[in-house]
């Protein structure tokens, strides 16, 4: 993008920088959670599971689409969907970092969606009755949507969580991969701060404590331990910076935009 | 079974099939409808899961939103296709389990024209509006076919490829209209795919060894040479509206047929490629049957799980 809008500063200048950046965090997560389940597709474990892979992922990038256009609106600068899609520099992308780590085997990803999709149903549970009647709107379609990703995953850690010794400890093994990642879901961003104190975004703390409650007893259920936190200081959504998964995912996401510059596809 | 009803049972079947009635599955057939069935609904099932590959090629690296999802929407409905083509197969009496097996195997055929790479986005243009085209020529043809499941399939699945065309050629369009290097792009995707999207509806008449039988009973509703014939007169309008060209000096309206001619097809290229000698043939299936293996613990713990609670 040749001008950007600063949305990186700790404290944002403004409410609509922090509104800016806020919508980013929701458009990134989905657009990132997208790009990632497009990888399964053509080899997912059958062919059922491909289809649905596929509809989650066009859920997500449909998602990702409806916050960009809104974005567009009230960007300072004229701008377009694809150049905010495409065109940013790592660090300009405020997804959480879960969104972005590899697919890795069948339960990584259900471990990595499941996370996502249970906090995302209660974020967007509370957006879709928030006063920012274009977001509101945007959530409320998004919730409808979000609630089949989470029955989904749900489903598919209990299968595999309690189905044979090997999909039980394969599930184990692609908990404790992802799980320090879902934390930053929770700590607050300036921007997550700023919506809140608008009344606009949720407060996080509540919103980890139904995301922990359901995970536990989800993970109970599947005969699945809780894994051990380790380090939590993930903050993409703040900052942008990443892991070093993000390079990769965007220099193949990206390819077309940066090789062939303003043109029309 | 004693002669008489055996006869009886077959003058039948062939008296459906006169009057244009669907043959359905609990109905009497010969053993080689069946068998011909199985083959040809397989081979398409098999041919819109393993179409999914080289589309997917480009998904995560589609140039812009709106592409990237159509063209997800679009590999997901020919998942879709592939379910219901398996469905309408599994009513002859045979598994889906089997089909894939044996497509796994390398037993079981599936289209040509998904041997070749996509190596540029406009590929995916070109696949959507030469291949999707070509498609559909034969499904639309393949709608009146004798068996009831596989008409009813084609029906449902035509809509869904009309848009799929669409959508290819308006990528196809947009960069037609756009620099010297997209327009560049585009034409050298049409000259990689003109070919192979010809041979997509089979050997010329006089050497398709299933086509006779076929046709007598109607599962087959036109012949290979008369839909290529049909695919290239529709095509040759909209390759000119795009100002491009095919890469066959010989194509060229003859008022004379009211049909375009069209130069010799290398048919010594669409028999290797359908002995596994084409460009992605190993590699396609390499992936599909690496797919399944890596996802038979996945199969496995729904089974388990399934046994545990059901």
């Amino acid at each position: 993008m040749s001008k950007t809008f600063d949305t990186s500063t700790p404290s944002p200048a403004s409410t609509l920088d922090a509104k800016i950046h806020y919508l980013f965090q929701l458009a990134d997560n989905a657009l990132i959670m997208g790009q990632r389940l497009c990888e399964w597709t053509g080899v997912a474990p059958e062919l059922e599971i491909d289809l649905a892979l596929c509809n989650i992922a066009l859920d997500h990038l449909g998602q990702a689409n409806a916050w960009y256009e809104y974005l567009v609106e009230i960007y300072p600068h004229p701008t377009d969907v694809d150049q905010l899609a495409f065109c940013r520099d790592e660090h300009q992308y405020y997804n959480i970092t879960l969104t972005e780590l590899p697919n890795g085997d069948f339960a990584q990803t259900i471990a990595k969606m499941a996370l996502f999709s249970i906090f995302n149903y209660y974020l967007h549970d509370a957006l879709r009755k928030c006063p920012d009647a274009r977001i509101a709107a945007i959530a409320a379609r998004s919730y409808k949507e979000i609630q089949y990703h989470r029955r989904y995953t749900s489903n598919w850690i209990l299968r595999l969580g309690d189905g044979t010794d090997t999909s039980h400890e394969r599930m184990q093994r692609a908990l404790d991969i992802v799980w320090d990642h879902a934390f930053e879901a929770f700590a607050p961003s300036p921007a997550d701060r700023i919506m809140h104190q608008h009344g606009i975004a949720p407060d996080l703390e509540q919103i980890k404590s139904l995301w922990e409650h359901e995970v536990h007893q989800l993970l109970h259920k599947a005969t699945l331990s809780i894994p051990e936190t380790g380090f939590t200081g993930y903050r993409a959504k703040s900052d942008g910076i990443h892991t070093e998964h993000m390079g990769y995912l965007l220099a193949e996401m990206q390819y077309m935009q940066r090789r062939y510059p303003n043109l029309q596809w | 079974m004693d002669q008489t009803t055996s006869i009886d049972l077959e003058k039948r079947f062939e008296g459906k099939i006169a009057q244009e009635l669907k043959i359905e599955p609990k109905d009497w057939m010969p053993e080689e409808y069946r068998r011909m069935l199985i083959r040809q609904i397989s081979q398409h099932a098999h041919s819109e899961v393993i179409g999914m590959l080289p589309e997917k090629n480009w998904l995560t690296r589609a140039p812009t939103l709106r592409r990237k999802m159509a063209l997800l929407a679009k590999i997901q409905d020919e998942a879709g296709h592939g379910l219901y083509l398996y469905s309408a197969a599994e009513t002859l009496g045979v598994s889906r389990e089997q089909l894939y097996r044996d497509f796994l195997d390398g037993k079981a055929k599936y289209s040509n024209i998904f041997n070749y790479p996509a190596l540029t986005w406009a590929d995916i243009g070109v696949i959507g509006w030469l291949v999707d085209g070509a498609a559909i020529i034969n499904q639309v043809s393949l709608q009146r076919t004798s068996y009831g499941p596989y008409a009813r399939a084609m029906v449902r699945i035509c809509k869904e490829e009309n848009f799929h065309q669409r959508q290819g050629y308006s990528i196809c369009l947009t960069l037609a209209r756009g620099s010297k290097e997209q327009r560049q792009m585009l034409q050298d995707a049409i000259n990689r795919w003109w070919w192979p999207a010809l041979m997509m509806f089979g050997p010329p008449d006089a050497e398709s060894k299933h086509s006779q039988k076929s046709m007598k009973w109607k599962i087959k509703r036109a012949s290979n040479d008369t839909l290529r014939q049909k695919f290239i007169d529709q095509t040759v309008p909209q390759l000119e509206y795009l100002g491009m060209k095919a890469p066959d000096p010989h194509l060229k309206w003859n008022p004379e047929r009211g049909h375009y001619d069209y130069g010799p097809i290398d048919w010594e290229e669409f028999w290797n490629v359908i002995r596994g000698k084409g460009p992605c043939n190993k590699e396609r299936l390499r992936t599909k049957r690496v797919a399944y293996e890596k996802g038979q613990w996945v199969r496995d713990a729904a089974i388990a799980y399934a046994k545990k609670y059901n």
